[in-house]
C-alpha cells in the first residue's frame, strides 16, 4: 500500500512540472504511465475513469485524482491529488510574482512567444490521445469530429456539445 | 467584441469572497475552467479587468500546472499572500473532488447498465473533440508565426503521433524553443 503511495506521488509529483498546457496535455503520458507502465489500470477503466471526470465539473486534475482514488482509495486520491498540484503551484507562486514584476522585459516576451506554440501542440496532442482512449467505433469519431467543427465555428456553450455527444451515443445503442 | 468590464477600483479582496468566489468556480466549471473562471472574476464579481485576467490566465498557461490553479494560485497571493493561495486552491478543488468521487462509486453500481456507459463515452468523445476545437481556435486567434508552427508542429508530431515521452520531449523542445524564437528576435 505504502509503495503504491510513493510510486502515485513520485509520478504525479515528476508529471506536474513538465505539465505545461495542464492535464490535458499530460494524457499521453498519463496513460503511458498508468496502463502500459504500472498497469495500474486496464484501458477500459481508464477510459471510464477519464469519462467520469470529464463529466464533473471543476479542474481537470480531478482525472489524476480519480485515478488516484481507483488505485488506493482515499490516500491515493490525496496524494495523487497534492503530488500534481503542490510542485506547479509553488512554481506558479514564485514564478508568478516574478513574471507579474517583469511582464515588459523582452526575456519575458520571447519565453511567451517560445512556449504558447508548445502548449498549442501539446494540446492538439492531448485532444487525439483523447480520441484514442474512449473513441472505439465510427459513432464515437464522428461525435469527436463533429465537437471540433462545433467549438471551432461558433461561441456556443460548450456543454450542448457535451450533452448532445451523450444523447447521441446512446441512440446509437438502441439504433444500430 | 465585448466591451472591457472595469474592475472595482483596486482593493483586497477578503479571504471569505475568495474562498467562495473559487468555490462556485469550481461547482460551475464543466467541460473546462477558464470560461468560468473569467465569468465570476471578471462579470460577477469585478475582482478583475478583462485584460487584467487575460494577462494572469496567460501566465497560468506558459507555467506547467493547470492554467486556472495557477491563476488562483497568483490572484491569491496578491490579495492575502499565502493563505490567499491556500484558499483559492482549496475553494476550487472541494466541490469537484467530492462529485467526482460520488459519480465514481455511482458508477461502480451502475456500470452494467448499458446507456450508462454510452453516455459516458458519448460525453468524453465530445470532450476530445473541445479540447481539439478550442487549440484550434486559440492557434487561430494568436496568428502564429511560421516558427511557432514549426514548434507546435514539433510538439504534436513528438507527443501525438510518434507518443514519445513528455518529460524527454519537454526538455528539448522548450530549451530549443526559447533558442529558436530568441534568434529569431534578434534578427
Amino acid at each position: 500500500m505504502t509503495g503504491v503511495l510513493a510510486e502515485l506521488a513520485r509520478t504525479f509529483a515528476l508529471l506536474s512540472l513538465v505539465s505545461i498546457g495542464g492535464v490535458n496535455a499530460l494524457l499521453p503520458e498519463i496513460h503511458r504511465q498508468v496502463v502500459d507502465i504500472h498497469g495500474w489500470m486496464t484501458d477500459a477503466t481508464f477510459a471510464s475513469a477519464f469519462a467520469i471526470a470529464n463529466a464533473s465539473p471543476g479542474p481537470n486534475v480531478i482525472f489524476v485524482s480519480l485515478i488516484g482514488w481507483q488505485v488506493a482509495g482515499l490516500p491515493g486520491l490525496l496524494v495523487a491529488t497534492f503530488a500534481l498540484l503542490i510542485p506547479s503551484s509553488v512554481l506558479a507562486y514564485f514564478a508568478g510574482r516574478v513574471l507579474t514584476r517583469w511582464s515588459h522585459h523582452p526575456a519575458v516576451a520571447v519565453l511567451r512567444d517560445a512556449l504558447i506554440p508548445v502548449a498549442l501542440g501539446m494540446m492538439l496532442a492531448s485532444g487525439l490521445s483523447m480520441m484514442r482512449t474512449v473513441d472505439r467505433d465510427a459513432v464515437t469519431v464522428l461525435i469527436s469530429l463533429a465537437t471540433t467543427v462545433f467549438v471551432y465555428t461558433t461561441r456556443r456553450n460548450p456543454l450542448w456539445a457535451l450533452g448532445s455527444g451523450a444523447i447521441v451515443n446512446v441512440a446509437a445503442l438502441h439504433v444500430l | 467584441m465585448q466591451h472591457d468590464i472595469p474592475a472595482t477600483p483596486r482593493r483586497n479582496i477578503s479571504k471569505a469572497e475568495l474562498f467562495f468566489g473559487f468555490l462556485k468556480i469550481g461547482l460551475l466549471g464543466f467541460g473546462g475552467v477558464a470560461p468560468w473562471a473569467r465569468h465570476i472574476i471578471v462579470e460577477e464579481r469585478r475582482w478583475l479587468s478583462d485584460r487584467e485576467f487575460a494577462e494572469i490566465l496567460g501566465i497560468g498557461q506558459v507555467l506547467p500546472g493547470p492554467n486556472t490553479i495557477n491563476a488562483a494560485v497568483i490572484i491569491g497571493d496578491r490579495n492575502q499572500g499565502i493563505v490567499g493561495v491556500l484558499l483559492c486552491l482549496v475553494g476550487q478543488m472541494a466541490m469537484p473532488l467530492v462529485i467526482v468521487t460520488a459519480l465514481a462509486i455511482v458508477y461502480e453500481r451502475v456500470a452494467t447498465i448499458p446507456e450508462v456507459g454510452a453516455a459516458l463515452i458519448g460525453a468524453a468523445a465530445a470532450s476530445a473533440g473541445l479540447v481539439l476545437g478550442t487549440a484550434l481556435k486559440m492557434i487561430r486567434n494568436i496568428r502564429p508565426t511560421p516558427l511557432s508552427y514549426v514548434i507546435g508542429a514539433a510538439g504534436f508530431a513528438a507527443i501525438g503521433l510518434l507518443r514519445w515521452p513528455l518529460v524527454a520531449v519537454v526538455l528539448v523542445l522548450v530549451p530549443t524553443a526559447i533558442a529558436a524564437t530568441w534568434w529569431e528576435r534578434r534578427k
